[in-house]
């Protein structure tokens, strides 16, 4: 699975983008699998209600499942106009 | 329907006459332009815009055709640049073409709330201070919910 990062969640992780191998059932399980890889990822995952999140590219919550899913987005809320 | 998300300037004349043109029988073309704005207390070198390629344009193309269908629109346009800009330059513009100017501006007011939330877009401040992420307001938000 694709994730990638925009933003200040970019920046915290330190990559735009990586291929992760995860069995995790929702976005919130992932994230959970996330945060227990290193400091870098706790630090961006910290706060979720300061995360929106978007699944193979439509936006998502956290509870959304990840069966068959391709690509999951972590970013800010967005900031257009 | 038109969605372009681009690094380039456009020209906003050119932009709102080819919009309007071929669009007899609507009555009504309503456009709005943001620009990048200085700040008065902390003097802004630059604003960069991030954005997601392949979801900015289907969220923009997803909100235009929620407008043209709800307010029975002959068309909608919407251009959203990123990169580097500097302020006085425009960042996006809209246009709205209906038969009446009610449902034109409505429209372009409701492309201008979800653009704003929805489209997945952020701002970087460049000051001589610092630089940062601009933080999204919950008036934003909030303005989501009158329509």
């Amino acid at each position: 699975m694709d994730i990638l990062y925009f933003a200040w969640v970019r920046e915290r992780i330190g990559i735009p983008r990586e291929q992760v191998e995860t069995s995790a059932a929702t976005v919130a399980d992932l994230v959970a699998e996330l945060r227990l890889r290193e400091e870098r990822y706790e630090l961006a995952f910290s706060d979720l209600t300061a995360l929106r999140v978007a699944v193979d590219q439509k936006l998502a919550d956290f509870d959304a499942p990840l069966d068959g899913v391709r690509e999951v987005a972590f970013f800010p809320p967005m900031t257009g106009g | 329907m038109r969605v372009v998300v681009q690094e380039q300037p456009f020209d906003i004349g050119a932009e709102t006459t080819a919009f309007a043109a071929g669009h007899k029988e609507m009555g009504a073309i309503v456009t709005f332009t943001g620009i990048v704005r200085d700040l008065p207390d902390d003097p802004l070198q630059a604003m960069e815009i991030e954005h997601y390629p392949g979801m900015t344009e289907a969220a923009l193309t997803e909100i235009a055709q929620t407008a043209i269908d709800r307010w029975t629109l002959g068309d909608a346009l919407v251009i959203h640049r990123y990169g580097r800009l500097v302020p006085g330059e425009m960042i996006m513009m809209v246009a709205t073409a209906s038969k009446h100017r009610k449902d034109a501006f409505e429209a372009a007011e409701y492309l201008m709330d979800y653009l704003k939330s929805r489209a997945p877009f952020w701002k970087r401040e460049i000051t001589d201070i610092g630089e940062s992420w601009v933080a999204s307001k919950a008036e934003d938000e909030d303005a989501l919910t009158r329509w």
